[in-house]
């Protein structure tokens, strides 16, 4: 009798593995690490110009407050490998020493470290440090700096940072149908719960770092560099991290500031951000400037398609918010344009933060594809289904799989969207004006390099030990069921252990590559070891590369975004009764926390369309907001009825589990449905996000009874 | 935080006495000032704890119909309360626009009164804030000042007052029972409180050295619907753009009478004489409304980010009268 094949566990709904530990305290975070007593306390001070250069630091003050341990200053803190190389492949794996130099580079730029015996001591004494600066005039404003902006060469991804077919020019002038829009998004905080904290001791020349990364092995490598050190000799844990959104990718001055702080005074140091230095002394997402020119055929085909975006990175820094990418992929046109412009300005650092590029690039571009779409008289989900293409149009290979058109065809027939009144502001429910909108959602897929291992213990169950990390989405779940799955195993004789480079390296969490990735390393493993316990196996390693994604396809996830909002007709304040979300994403590992990714995501884009913004205050050089109170990012108050529906999508060629990343895709687009149902609700085009009430008012005032 | 010493205070006087140091400030639930101490833009030498005196968290009935509130009664213990929810249901609304569940279980009705404002240069000590540290200046004046106030105040600060429970009082004519240090009992309408900032933006009430907020007294409900309204950017946790206090009482098709507040305008709550007197015998109508808010608003002046609060004020107040006469 031939055995049945057992039912498969990948993709099972699975409570996450680390949920209960979670909800009762019991996960341990970077900052909850060695016990008081053994352990010392680290503040960080921040500069308090915007730029200049440090004259003078008065410690005395603080040294001799009551029971500090340690005042470092760029005048005593030990020699370190300078910050860098900008260029490095890696660029998480920089050296990022700290106090090396008596430059302010940003507001909030770290200028002093205190440590004493507790945190409120040390807390009180960091602001008893007295510094004297001489400031310098800065460049803070995105576009002011546009004139000045460089091409930047490479966009982040590698990509080029711009690319044209045909003549995009001619056929823009030529087209019988044209947009041409500018649109603005502002500057963004990735906002994670947890602070960014590390906690670091010494044993002889071994460093062992406890801190809060969604990279395992970047940081490792980084720290190393910084101090000059095998990186044998550095140890990074990260068992549990409270969100980090790309905040976390890089790591920053809390981990080499307890490192040195444990070393000088021989006992493991803490240091956590205050949530200020969250926002100043960390990365955040660039603000935006784009320009979407569309040109179409009466039929609604695009005969031109450009998009141009201004973003800003760090005066010292190369990164490029590839705010383009999504357009190059998502629709076809014979003529086209993409064009990334990067000005230089003495902010903190941007980089990634969910979905870097396509997350604001699809504001604009699918806000403009509604403003094509009204300007055409078509309807908006037949115009995306019009310019739908199989193939990249701008690599030449087919996409591995793409099931947008479906997704599209879908969402509109479960969302009701033949309702919709195509004529704005034609809906009222007593005192709201009700719109829905619609966009497309697209998102690059990637596979990056990973090892895992793969072990049977005497009582038969078996671990599994990588350096990924689990930063909320899953990680510890979805890598339980696939090694359950594949050594056909229940899931309770699985353990996986995380987040620690004595496990074989991997890529970490990011990109959305986090699952893929770390999942196809541990089925490698598993498989290895499935087949060799007949001949006394017990212990096994697994690998992916980004060569197990065939090169001769394009591979990105798609989906559709349906968004129902109203709008208090006297405030212009927007609410969002219901989304729908239609993704087609590769073979999902988990439904329930593939669900949980795609409602954050979408939950996000609620916050680029109505919320989240930071400004900065051009004569300080400061961003104005710096607490959760004031940066909004939507509470539950804000999000109405969520629903999530995954397509049953096979990819041959998605790699060794067929899977695709979900951590991002939610976001895509998300925003760009909002704002399009706000302008069916009341005929504003809104161009600046977010849309706030006082952007509303005077198309209000317009529909005034 | 710099360190503090910290008393529990077992009786009025005491605590009163202790409060009258320089230096020192009463903390009941610290929801504020905790904050503004971590930040060090509070930096007291002592807290002298209110949270355990006597009768600080009764509300009773007093004998001319009206509610007395101890100053320690909590954000929800006020707003679940049956007879305010009853009789004040605008009290009731206002307290629940604000904040979030668990501020307001601990925040009380005598430190919401005088929660200082979330200008952002004021909780920034690396800026200049008359208010903060006199003489340094405004940074909101010309700075990014979305949230700041429009109405009442100086070039020497344009803070608004971030109460929501307040503005309710305002419009309820709320009167607030103190005690000095030398026991002397007196009252001041809620109106009075406030001082304008003038020239000197960091004296913000008209109390004395340790005079302490002993309670609220509520004057009889007034006749007529109350509503509270809020706009806000997010639908929970977010400090008003505008908010409006209204109690309007309709006779056939006119507005008999009406009170009028409004919250985020100003340095304190607003209570408005213009709108009311432009209301009184008015046609429910409205045109009626809108030129109740254009009286309001009359000598309204923004900063240039927080322009949008003169219309947006005039349209709630329309939107929320509209909602309280029924039209």
């Amino acid at each position: 009798m031939a055995e049945s094949k057992r039912a498969d566990v990948i993709g099972l709904p699975l409570d996450r593995i680390d949920g209960r530990l979670k909800v009762t305290g019991r996960a341990t975070y970077a900052f909850e690490y060695a016990t008081q007593g053994s352990v010392a306390y680290g503040v960080i001070v921040s500069a308090a110009i915007g730029k200049g250069r440090i004259l003078r630091i008065d410690t005395r003050d603080a040294q001799h407050a009551p029971r500090v341990l340690l005042v470092l200053t760029k005048d005593n803190a030990p020699p370190q490998t300078p910050w860098g190389p900008v260029d490095l492949p890696d660029r998480f794996a920089r050296a990022e020493p700290a106090l090396d130099t008596d430059e302010v580079l940003y507001f909030g730029f770290p200028v002093a470290f205190v440590v004493a015996e507790t945190f409120e001591q040390a807390t009180a004494a960091a602001a008893m440090v007295r510094i004297q600066y001489d400031p310098m005039p800065g460049d803070y404003d995105l576009h002011a700096a546009g004139p000045s902006a460089e091409n930047p060469g490479r966009i982040d991804g590698n990509g080029p940072a711009d690319s044209a077919v045909g003549d995009f020019e001619s056929a823009f002038a030529s087209a019988p149908v044209q947009i041409d829009a500018h649109y603005t998004t502002p500057h963004q905080h990735q906002a994670p719960m947890e602070p960014h904290a590390t906690m670091a001791a010494w044993e002889g020349e071994m460093l062992t770092v406890h801190t809060s990364a969604q990279l395992t092995t970047s940081p490792q490598e980084g720290l190393a560099r910084t101090f000059n050190t095998p990186k044998e000799n550095v140890r990074i844990i990260t068992r549990y991290v409270g969100g980090g959104f790309g905040s976390k990718l890089p790591y920053y001055v809390d981990a080499t500031l307890a490192a040195i702080g444990a070393r000088t005074l021989g006992r493991p140091v803490k240091v956590a951000m205050t949530r200020p230095q969250v926002f100043y002394t960390t990365t955040h997402r660039t603000a935006s400037e784009q320009h979407v020119r569309l040109g179409a055929d009466r039929d609604g085909r695009l005969t031109a398609y450009g998009q141009e975006a201004l973003v800003h990175c760090a005066r010292f820094d190369l990164f490029t918010e590839p705010v383009c990418d999504a357009a190059r992929r998502l629709y076809a046109a014979p003529n086209r344009l993409t064009r990334h412009r990067r000005a230089k300005l003495d902010l903190p650092r941007s980089d990634s933060m969910r979905a870097p590029g396509e997350a604001i690039g699809l504001l604009g571009l699918e806000c403009a594809m509604d403003e094509l779409a009204e300007a055409l008289d078509l309807d908006p989900v037949e115009l995306r289904l019009r310019n739908d293409t199989s193939s990249d149009p701008e690599q030449d290979r087919p996409f591995a799989s793409r099931h947008l058109a479906e997704a599209l065809r879908e969402g509109a027939a479960r969302f009701g969207w033949n309702k919709r009144v195509a004529k704005p502001a034609s809906v009222r429910d007593r005192r709201w004006l009700v719109g829905l909108g619609v966009a497309s959602a697209i998102r690059g897929d990637i596979l990056q390099s990973a090892t895992a291992r793969a072990r049977l213990e005497n009582d038969g169950k078996i671990t599994i030990e990588l350096a990924m990390t689990d930063i909320g989405t899953g990680s510890y779940t979805i890598l339980t069921q696939i090694a359950a799955d594949t050594m056909e195993l229940p899931v309770d004789r699985v353990t996986v252990r995380l987040g620690d480079t004595r496990f074989p390296p991997t890529a970490g969490s990011g990109g959305s590559f986090g699952a893929a990735t770390s999942g196809s390393a541990v089925l490698a493993a598993c498989r290895k070891l499935k087949a060799g316990l007949a001949s006394g196996m017990t212990e096994s390693l697994g690998s992916v590369t980004p060569a197990d994604l065939d090169e001769a396809y394009s591979h990105a996830g798609f989906g559709a975004h349906f968004a129902e909002v109203c709008v208090d007709r006297d405030t212009g304040e927007v609410r969002v009764r219901r989304m729908l979300g239609v993704f087609a994403a590769g073979r999902i590992l988990n439904a329930k926390t593939a669900r949980s990714q795609m409602i954050g995501g979408m939950t996000w884009g609620i916050g680029s369309a109505l919320l989240e913004e930071n400004h900065v205050d051009s004569r300080f050089g400061s961003f104005i907001n710096q607490d959760l109170a004031n940066y909004h990012v939507a509470v539950n108050a804000d999000v109405g009825a969520m629903e999530v529906v995954f397509l049953d999508e096979a990819d041959p060629h998605g790699g060794p589990l067929g899977s695709k990343g979900v951590g991002e895709l939610g976001i895509c687009g998300a925003g760009a449905a909002i704002m399009n149902a706000i302008h069916n609700a009341t005929g504003a085009r809104i161009r600046d996000f977010p849309a706030t009430p006082d952007k509303l008012l005077a198309t209000l005032e317009t529909l005034d009874p | 935080m710099k360190p503090f010493r910290y008393e529990r205070a077992n009786g009025v006087a005491a605590a009163c006495a202790a409060a009258a140091a320089p230096g020192a400030r009463f903390i009941a639930g610290g929801t504020n000032l905790i904050d503004l101490m971590k930040l060090q833009i509070e930096t007291p030498e002592l807290l002298v704890d209110i949270g355990l005196l006597p009768l600080a968290d009764i509300i009773e009935s007093t004998a001319e119909g009206g509610l007395r509130i101890g100053a320690g009664v909590t954000n929800s213990g006020l707003a679940a309360d049956m007879r305010v929810r009853r009789l004040y249901p605008l009290l009731s609304q206002a307290i629940l626009a604000g904040a979030s569940t668990q501020l307001r279980n601990k925040a009380t009705t005598g430190g919401n009164l005088l929660q200082r404002t979330r200008c952002p240069y004021f909780y920034d000590t690396t800026k200049p804030c008359n208010k903060r540290a006199p003489g340094s200046g405004c940074a909101a004046l010309h700075g990014i000042n979305r949230m700041n106030a429009v109405m009442g105040v100086s070039d020497d600060c344009i803070a608004a007052h971030p109460s929501d429970m307040a503005v309710a009082m305002t419009a309820l004519d709320a009167r607030l029972e103190t005690v000095a240090p030398d026991g002397a009992i007196r009252a001041i309408p809620i109106d009075a409180l406030y001082r304008a900032p003038g020239n000197t933006p960091h004296i913000e009430t008209v109390l004395a050295p340790g005079e302490l907020i002993r309670s609220v007294l509520l004057p009889p409900p007034p006749q007529g619907r109350q509503v509270y309204r809020k706009v806000r950017d997010r639908a929970s946790f977010a400090f008003a753009l505008v908010s409006v206090a209204v109690v309007a009482e309709r006779e056939g098709d006119r507005v008999r009478a009406a009170r009028v507040a409004f919250g985020s305008l100003s340095y304190k709550p607003w209570r408005s004489a213009e709108a009311e007197a432009s209301l009184e015998g008015a046609s429910a109508t409205r045109t009626s409304f809108d030129a109740a808010g254009i009286a309001a608003l009359k000598n309204a002046r923004g900063y240039g980010h927080n322009d949008f609060k003169i219309p947006l004020a005039r349209r709630t107040l329309r939107a929320t009268l509209a909602d309280a006469v029924g039209v």
